[in-house]
């Protein structure tokens, strides 16, 4: 046995080596990210936004529907108001506090809703192939020949307006891009050897999927998911922006900035602070989502 | 000897665009307890034959005629659910690159523990017992902190160890190996060869080792079937093969190692390219390169003259050489 010396040495000097702690797969994602300064702060401004929207009757702001004809537009900085007025005289800390709270709901729903439909969809589509594939994925097709905000106003305008409509058509929307991605990186993943070695061992399509699949595609799928809530935002506030989502005098981005945008000779600082917050949001989580994709890529 | 596997007539082709005679008129056995080596280049249909043998080759391109049996059970009347405990159970498989045959996001104990947890219907930690005990039976060192972890973090060697502790989880009777040693460099091959060898008497098992490398066959093989275009042109002991083959392939590919060669010499290859497999061979598929083809080699099939016990080549040379024993 010329192999017993070799493997012994072999042995000694990984005994010898400092034993580095074997760590689960998403205790290293979470170790690697929290190293990424990018992806706190984002992480950090994320979770002040969202807190302060859940909170915000708690937080002793003002009442974001009362208004008063003569504090109408007042600059940021004034004082007991903030941020300003609107163009009704309402306070715009509490009213962008208190938006957050629909916005963030019609912006990350939809997202959540199309990444379980679409995810399914294109999981199945990837692996069974064949006339299922062209079936789902020609479907899918129909969709991608709109514009995606036009798609959305279409069925928001078809439906009418409302919240609880404008995440259906929101989710319609995204639906079909999920789908895409998560088909491709699915028959990207289905003809590897590890799928063959899994048919080889015995499973079943359904482990497979279920197990081989669905825990390497999951990932990328997730990560593109992220960078759409910012989409999400935007065409959730544009629908507000022409009335199919939202209605006045709730408090909603998009909504707001669509009010606003009558004032913005008059005071053009306070009139962008609703587009702001979008901005701030969608960019925190763009790059939350680049950081999270790198810090899911142990293998480099 | 009984034996384990029984192939008769095997003939594969692959639909599609182009037809494809992957495999054709392939008889093969494998006895109880013998390590029987398929050697021949790439293309010459070694790995195809292993695949059918698990019914592994895609349903709708694939048409598969003859016998195939197993332990006494017909393989290719076999329906899913049969096939899925007779996958892993029966007959396991290793593959030729063993950081693509490993799933990349699970640890090697979640993957040895899902295939015992799956076939034989037991919890979770016993199947990670079965994962450490199986990573022991590999020689890992220090196997216990090896169960958690990533086939990225492991070399090449340790995850084809890791490998064959997977295929090895159910306690298969047959062990098909497609190239297990090809992508390790040439001292970790020669571990993992030993290791095998032991495991197979260890085990009991029989198995199958593909490889186009002439030395590894030498290495781990009782008996040896040499293919070319979807054909087994020579098959018999690895001593009869290695000093006296036969066909003229199989003595081209033992003169073409350089286990042996003089230095300053120039290797000895066989001429010319194999041929396309775009339509069934009605003659001799070696003939073109044959130094010693004769005419009626192209004129017709050559039958598979046996040429001692157990000793069979598809030449019109075995004739004489069966003639003259």
């Amino acid at each position: 046995m010329s192999e017993l010396p070799l493997s012994a040495t072999a042995d000694a000097a990984l005994q010898a080596a400092p034993a580095t702690k074997a760590r689960g797969y998403w205790a290293t994602v979470g170790r690697r990210i929290t190293r990424d300064k990018v992806s706190m702060a984002c992480a950090l401004v994320l979770i002040l936004i969202f807190l302060s929207a859940i909170l915000a009757p708690w937080l002793g702001l003002e009442d974001p529907y009362k208004g008063s004809m003569i504090r109408r537009l007042r600059h940021i900085g004034t004082v007991g108001y903030p941020l300003g007025t609107d163009e009704l005289g309402r306070d715009m800390l509490a009213r962008l506090i208190y938006g957050g709270r629909l916005s963030l709901v019609i912006g990350i729903l939809p997202v959540i809703l199309a990444f379980c439909i679409g995810t399914s969809l294109g999981l199945i589509a990837g692996y069974v192939g064949g006339k299922l594939n062209t079936a789902i994925m020609r479907t899918i097709d129909v969709f991608y020949a709109f514009p995606s905000v036009l798609l959305a106003i279409a069925i928001s305008g078809a439906l009418g307006a409302g919240i609880l409509n404008s995440i259906v058509s929101l989710t319609v929307v995204f639906v079909p891009q999920i789908t895409r991605v998560a088909e491709s990186v699915t028959t990207g993943v289905r003809n590897m050897d590890f799928v063959e070695a899994a048919r080889a061992s015995g499973a079943g399509p359904f482990t497979i999927m279920r197990v081989h699949i669905l825990g390497n595609v999951l990932g990328a799928i997730f990560v593109y998911a992220t960078s759409l809530i910012s989409v999400s935002m935007i065409l959730a506030a544009g629908l507000s922006f022409l009335g199919l989502g939202t209605k006045p005098p709730e408090p909603e981005w998009g909504l707001m900035l669509n009010t606003l945008r009558t004032a913005i000779y008059v005071n053009p600082w306070v009139a962008a602070l609703p587009g702001a917050m979008i901005f701030a949001v969608s960019i925190c989580f763009n790059l939350l989502s680049d950081g999270l994709r790198s810090a899911m890529d142990i293998r480099n | 000897m009984t034996k384990l596997v029984e192939i008769s007539g095997l003939n594969i082709r692959f639909t599609g665009e182009r037809t494809v005679y992957a495999v054709n008129d392939l008889s093969l056995s494998l006895g109880d307890g013998e390590v029987l080596g398929l050697l021949g280049e790439s293309g010459s249909g070694k790995s195809v034959t292993l695949r059918a043998l698990m019914r592994l080759l895609p349903k709708k391109r694939t048409q598969i005629s003859g016998k195939v049996n197993v332990m006494g059970r017909d393989v290719l009347a076999m329906n899913d659910e049969e096939l899925s405990s007779f996958r892993g159970q029966t007959v396991s498989m290793i593959f030729q690159e063993p950081a693509l045959a490993l799933d990349p996001v699970y640890t090697i104990g979640a993957q040895i523990a899902e295939s015992v947890v799956r076939h034989e219907g037991k919890s979770y930690a016993e199947g990670r017992a079965r994962a450490l005990e199986m990573l022991e039976v590999v020689r890992i060192p220090s196997a216990k902190r090896r169960l958690d972890a990533y086939p990225h973090e492991m070399s090449g060697g340790m995850r084809q160890r890791a490998m064959i502790a997977l295929a090895l989880a159910c306690r298969p009777k047959i062990l098909l190996a497609d190239e297990p040693t090809t992508a390790l460099d040439a001292t970790v091959q020669i571990q993992i060869l030993l290791l095998l060898r032991e495991l197979q008497r260890e085990f009991g098992m029989s198995v199958i080792f593909v490889t186009h490398d002439i030395g590894v066959a030498i290495e781990i093989c009782d008996r040896v079937a040499v293919m070319y275009a979807g054909q087994i042109v020579e098959q018999g002991t690895l001593r009869d093969i290695v000093r006296s083959p036969v066909h003229p392939y199989a003595k081209g590919l033992l003169a073409s190692t350089i286990h042996g060669a003089k230095r300053g010499q120039r290797l000895e290859t066989i001429p010319g390219t194999p041929p396309s497999l775009a339509e069934k061979p009605h003659n001799c598929s070696f003939a073109p390169r044959c130094s010693v083809a004769q005419p009626r080699c192209l004129e017709q099939l050559p039958a598979n003259v046996e040429v001692g016990p157990g000793r069979a080549a598809r030449c019109v040379l075995a004739e004489q050489v069966a003639a003259l024993s």
